[in-house]
């Protein structure tokens, strides 16, 4: 089951760049939540903090607090630990090519040293239908490459193997953006199921897509968190003029 | 339009031809080098030559089999030690030292390393592990280890380089520690590329005499001992290339042309067992 996420005055910075300022924030849990903005708003680098990744950088850092359920993640957890109850979906499908299908979906509890074989193989299958492509792999798992597949079925590989690992939270930074419209489709409808079990936090360039998966909608602007309310309500009636003019087209 | 394509095509042409030229004359040399190498040794090449130790001077016959294991020896001692150290620093180039002193110092010296004559090499290790004690075959590995480093650590730093960056960062999503996501996902994505520059780096050391000849320094006789002067074949070349006897000369184009075929048989066969069970990726 999802956890909600709690962001209290988070700021973000690259090296001298203040990419995220004072963002304060509830995340409700079993629910999708999708962030918008134009590019280099800071949604991407928001997402980032909420598993720690941002930090993996050597020139980023951030203050403030960050509680997943009860904990705080900055204070009272190791990035390691964040991460396994923190999926994470990146923008372009990065399988392991060295491995096959099989590995990559299992490699989140292999590579932490997990080896029972019978639960592996049950996770493998729970996972790749959840991800919605059991029927078009399960024949090769084991024979081809992750790398060999299609671009949309590499990132539905992608989701089953951050589900794998059994998270609380799914964060998809443009989950769909490399994709054709097809594939597109298909990782919106996944969506829609998972948010039933997992807190899902989506990035999105694609209003339209925010507007069919997402309850609620936050619209960033410039490393500031302008407005944050249900879906509805930011695509029909939002408080802010930029939301306004962001959601009309006028820039951005 | 017609004319500017006919010249496109004609330049296409001419570019392509120049490219397989450039090929044919590097494979030239290497091709030459074989066919001599076997004109002129294989005839020498017979059992013996496996199997004896070099005969006494005035005595026919003889072979090199105490310089094939002892270049298998000196060369085991060098992999043992030249391969875990130059992966090990390759890997904290490019995964943990990225921008610090430290790292820029060692990328430095193994560049500066990478082009110390072999010849100095030979008499550091000499000063170091030979003199006031004796020639062995250690010194000899390690003389070579030495050599062999600064090769794999930049190769292995490169490899890594190219792996890509969101790789790593789905291993780090999926909650795997950093060290492991090293082992496991980068150094494994990066092993074909590693492997091949340890390989570059063990033919080109195999061939090696000048680090040798005041460390290993050679042995007429069967030695197991790695405290004690041991034969190679390199060595044993040189020796007999420049004694005065035509049966000497012979032996020594055989002992060339089989260490060129050692190197070239254990290279493949790496090869072959590197890349047995990876599988190959789209695109």
């Amino acid at each position: 089951m999802g956890v909600g996420i709690l962001v209290e005055d988070l700021n973000a910075w690259y090296g001298s760049n203040h990419t995220l300022q004072d963002i304060n924030l509830h995340i409700p849990a079993n629910h999708a939540t999708a962030l918008i903005g134009p590019s280099g708003c800071g949604k991407s680098t928001f997402v980032r903090c909420l598993n720690r990744m941002h930090e993996t950088n050597p020139i980023a850092r951030a203050t403030g607090v960050v509680k997943m359920g009860e904990v705080d993640i900055y204070r009272e957890a190791s990035p390691v630990e964040i991460r396994r109850r923190v999926g994470m979906v990146f923008q372009r499908p990065n399988p392991f090519p060295t491995m096959s299908i099989y590995d990559n979906v299992i490699s989140g509890l292999k590579l932490n040293g997990f080896r029972n074989r019978r639960i592996l193989d049950e996770t493998v299958e729970r996972s790749l239908k959840q991800a919605a492509l059991w029927e078009e792999v399960k024949d090769d798992l084991k024979k081809k490459s992750g790398a060999s597949l299609s671009g949309g079925q590499q990132q539905r590989m992608c989701i089953a193997r951050a589900l794998a690992v059994d998270p609380e939270v799914l964060l998809m930074d443009e989950p769909a953006s490399a994709l054709d419209p097809v594939s597109t489709s298909k990782i919106e409808d996944l969506i829609f199921q998972l948010k039933s079990q997992y807190t899902i936090v989506i990035v999105t360039h694609n209003m339209q897509q925010a507007a069919r998966v997402a309850e609620n909608t936050g619209f960033f602007l410039n490393g500031k968190l302008v407005e944050f309310d249900s879906t509805h309500k930011i695509f029909t009636n939002p408080r802010d003029k930029r939301t306004e003019d962001y959601i009309t087209g006028r820039f951005g | 339009m017609r004319r500017n394509s006919m010249r496109r095509n004609v330049m296409n042409y001419v570019i392509s031809g120049l490219a397989v030229l450039a090929t044919l004359l590097v494979l030239v040399p290497l091709v030459a080098i074989l066919f001599y190498l076997v004109y002129k040794g294989a005839s020498s090449l017979n059992l013996a030559f496996f199997t004896h130790v070099p005969a006494p001077v005035g005595e026919e016959g003889g072979g090199m089999a105490n310089a094939i294991v002892g270049s298998g020896i000196i060369l085991s001692i060098a992999s043992l030690i030249g391969i875990p150290i130059g992966i090990a620093a390759g890997v904290y180039l490019a995964e943990f030292g990225q921008g610090t002193f430290i790292a820029n110092a060692i990328r430095f010296t193994a560049d500066v390393l990478n082009g110390v004559p072999s010849i100095v090499m030979g008499i550091s290790v000499f000063a170091l592990l030979v003199q006031g004690r004796h020639f062995s075959a250690f010194a000899g590995g390690v003389a070579l280890a030495v050599m062999m480093v600064p090769t794999i650590t930049r190769t292995t730093e490169e490899m890594l380089a190219t792996v890509p960056h969101a790789i790593r960062e789905a291993a780090l999503g999926l909650g795997v520690p950093k060290w492991r996501t090293v082992l496991s996902v980068s150094l494994r994505t990066a092993s074909p590329g590693i492997i091949t520059g340890c390989m570059l780096a063990f033919a080109r050391v195999a061939g090696e005499t000048a680090p040798l000849l005041f460390t290993a320094f050679g042995n007429q006789f069967w030695s197991f001992k790695l405290n004690e002067p041991i034969a190679a074949l390199p060595l044993q070349i040189y020796v007999y290339a420049i004694s005065p006897y035509d049966e000497w000369h012979r032996l020594a184009w055989a002992g060339a042309l089989v260490l060129i075929v050692l190197i070239m048989v254990s290279v493949t066969l790496v090869r072959i067992f590197a890349n047995r069970g990876v599988l190959k990726g789209g695109s």
